[in-house]
């Protein structure tokens, strides 16, 4: 279970985030949806340690992360997904995993399991990290997470400018780690690809809560998304 | 004399320059490539390394090669462990702020200069080399029964100057092969590439930080334990050094240790050369101005890659 307890987040002095709270449970995928600048982010990257939270906690499976030096968040079992992918460039497709793996110091069985969730990556193992296409790059910034074998999944717009047959992909693996009992929590924009897999729906409006549904009660009612996505 | 022997004597006396060079400059390399941290005191760690081996060397009686080879160890083990201290009790401080850090190793600079010359000093004062045999290089030439070799007089090196090159030789390929094949050097490059990244994989990045920052200042020391029976130590000598790393690791391209190490023998050897044939002001100038020839033409140096 990973948990945001009320947490106030911001760069230097502009406050981003405002006592904001979430929770996803094991095999649950939480989507947070919000307009562009509303904090989706800010939000990983202060679960991620990345941001030093103002006040407010963040709890992973009982334990308190948000105390943790940055680098020991994601021993603790959280895996980042980052926008824009931010593989490390210069390092072979093998080596991004290789850090992965160092990270929580995992079996080595875990990194056939993940190549076997990306087989292209596994024809792709000695190759630069920035050569790949941009599908490759995700499904390797996706492989990188999960190296961790992490308890929670972070992913932030994993799916921006991939062709539909990438997008299905990357969609099926996050189905997959959902039924392996990951917590996962999603930032999309594009809303009809949210539905699809999500089970349950958080708006976020100027940092601060909105509602949070169910994806059903969403997918019957359409009109609750142009309020907090609507130009 | 010809002319072909004095290119041979100019060309080893520049491949020691050259190799003292290249390991100095890539410890400069491999902090800005890393940490992104200009570090002005890098001379300053070089000049300490060649001090503390003449203290070394001065306090261990018998054979010469003993101290010096005592200097060898500890002079990069002290200066490297210096370099830590400074990293976690200044940079890290200053959350290393490209423009802050610069001002912050000004000051060190000038710091470890000064305690330098309160305590050691303003003499020049030499180590002995720990074997320094004359070596007579032949030449060849064209005599009535075809080809020939000769010994021009003066036409010379040492033994010495020659293990200065294989060592240090052998130190770019460990430090190559700590990049590319080690465990460490895997988290180093992975913090270079991405800073938050590593962070949010589990990289301890402070401590990676103070672990280059002291390498890096540990190479310097190193090149200096190295030169120091050819040089003396003197509490200025740091300047040079400095300055040539910059020159070399521009042309090279920021952060890229191949780079560092081709730009290292080509301003070494080109500095011996033309110091030999005109002046030493003129090979910096001439280093100096391919710098400025680089930076237009080529800013992301010989071997840099261009940022995304």
């Amino acid at each position: 279970m990973l948990e945001l307890r009320e947490i106030d987040a911001g760069y230097g002095r502009a406050q981003v985030l405002r006592s904001l709270s979430l929770s996803v449970a094991p095999g649950e995928i939480l989507c947070l949806l919000g307009r562009n600048g509303a904090g989706k982010t800010t939000t990983m990257k202060a679960i991620m340690g990345l941001l030093p939270l103002m006040s407010g906690t963040v709890w992973l499976d009982g334990q308190q992360v948000n105390s943790l030096p940055a680098h020991d968040v994601p021993r603790a079992g959280i895996g980042y997904v980052p926008q824009g992918r931010r593989l490390f460039s210069g390092l072979s497709v093998s080596q991004n995993l290789e850090i992965g793996m160092m990270t929580r110091g995992s079996d080595r069985t875990v990194r056939e399991e993940v190549l076997d969730l990306f087989p292209r990556l596994r024809e792709r193992l000695d190759q630069p990290a920035q050569t790949l296409s941009g599908g490759e790059q995700q499904m390797l910034a996706t492989a990188r997470a999960l190296c961790l074998r992490p308890k929670a999944l972070l992913l932030d717009e994993p799916t921006e400018g991939l062709q539909p047959s990438m997008i299905e992909a990357i969609r099926q693996v996050i189905v997959r780690m959902r039924a392996a009992g990951v917590a996962i929590l999603l930032v999309e924009q594009r809303v009809d690809a949210v539905l699809s897999v999500a089970d349950r729906v958080a708006f976020i409006e100027n940092g601060q809560n909105g509602e949070t549904m169910s994806a059903e009660a969403l997918r019957a009612d359409h009109s609750i998304v142009d309020r907090y996505m609507g130009v | 004399m010809e002319l072909g022997p004095y290119i041979l004597l100019a060309s080893l006396e520049g491949a020691v320059t050259a190799a003292v060079l290249a390991l100095t400059a890539v410890g400069l390399s491999l902090v800005f490539g890393v940490m992104r941290v200009v570090n002005i005191a890098h001379g300053e760690f070089f000049m300490l390394g060649a001090v503390i081996a003449w203290y070394v060397a001065n306090a261990l009686s018998g054979h010469p090669a003993i101290g010096f080879f005592a200097a060898l160890l500890i002079a990069p083990l002290l200066v490297g462990a210096l370099a830590v201290a400074a990293d976690m009790t200044i940079l890290k401080r200053l959350d290393y702020d490209p423009e802050r850090t610069i001002v912050a190793t000004i000051g060190l600079l000038y710091i470890l200069q000064q305690l330098t010359l309160m305590t050691y000093g303003p003499e020049a004062r030499p180590v002995e080399a720990p074997f320094n045999t004359r070596i007579a290089l032949p030449w060849v030439e064209w005599g009535e029964s075809g080809l020939s070799f000769y010994y021009p007089w003066g036409l010379s090196t040492t033994s010495y100057k020659l293990a200065v090159i294989a060592a240090a030789a052998f130190v770019l390929l460990g430090v190559w092969a700590m990049m590319a094949r080690t465990k460490l050097g895997l988290v180093m490059r992975a913090t270079q590439a991405d800073r938050d990244m590593a962070l949010a994989f589990g990289i301890p990045v402070e401590r990676v930080y103070a672990m280059v920052f002291g390498i890096g200042a540990g190479l310097a020391a190193l090149a200096a334990v190295l030169i120091v029976p050819i040089q003396q130590a003197h509490y200025l000598m740091g300047a040079d050094p400095l300055l040539l790393s910059f020159i070399v690791v521009i042309i090279g391209g920021l952060g890229s240790l191949p780079g560092t190490v081709v730009a290292a023998i080509l301003i070494g050897l080109s500095d011996g050369i033309i110091s030999v044939f005109f002046s030493p002001t003129l090979a910096k100038i001439l280093a100096t101005l391919l710098v400025g020839l680089v930076l237009v033409f080529r800013p992301q140096g010989l071997f840099g890659a261009r940022a995304a």
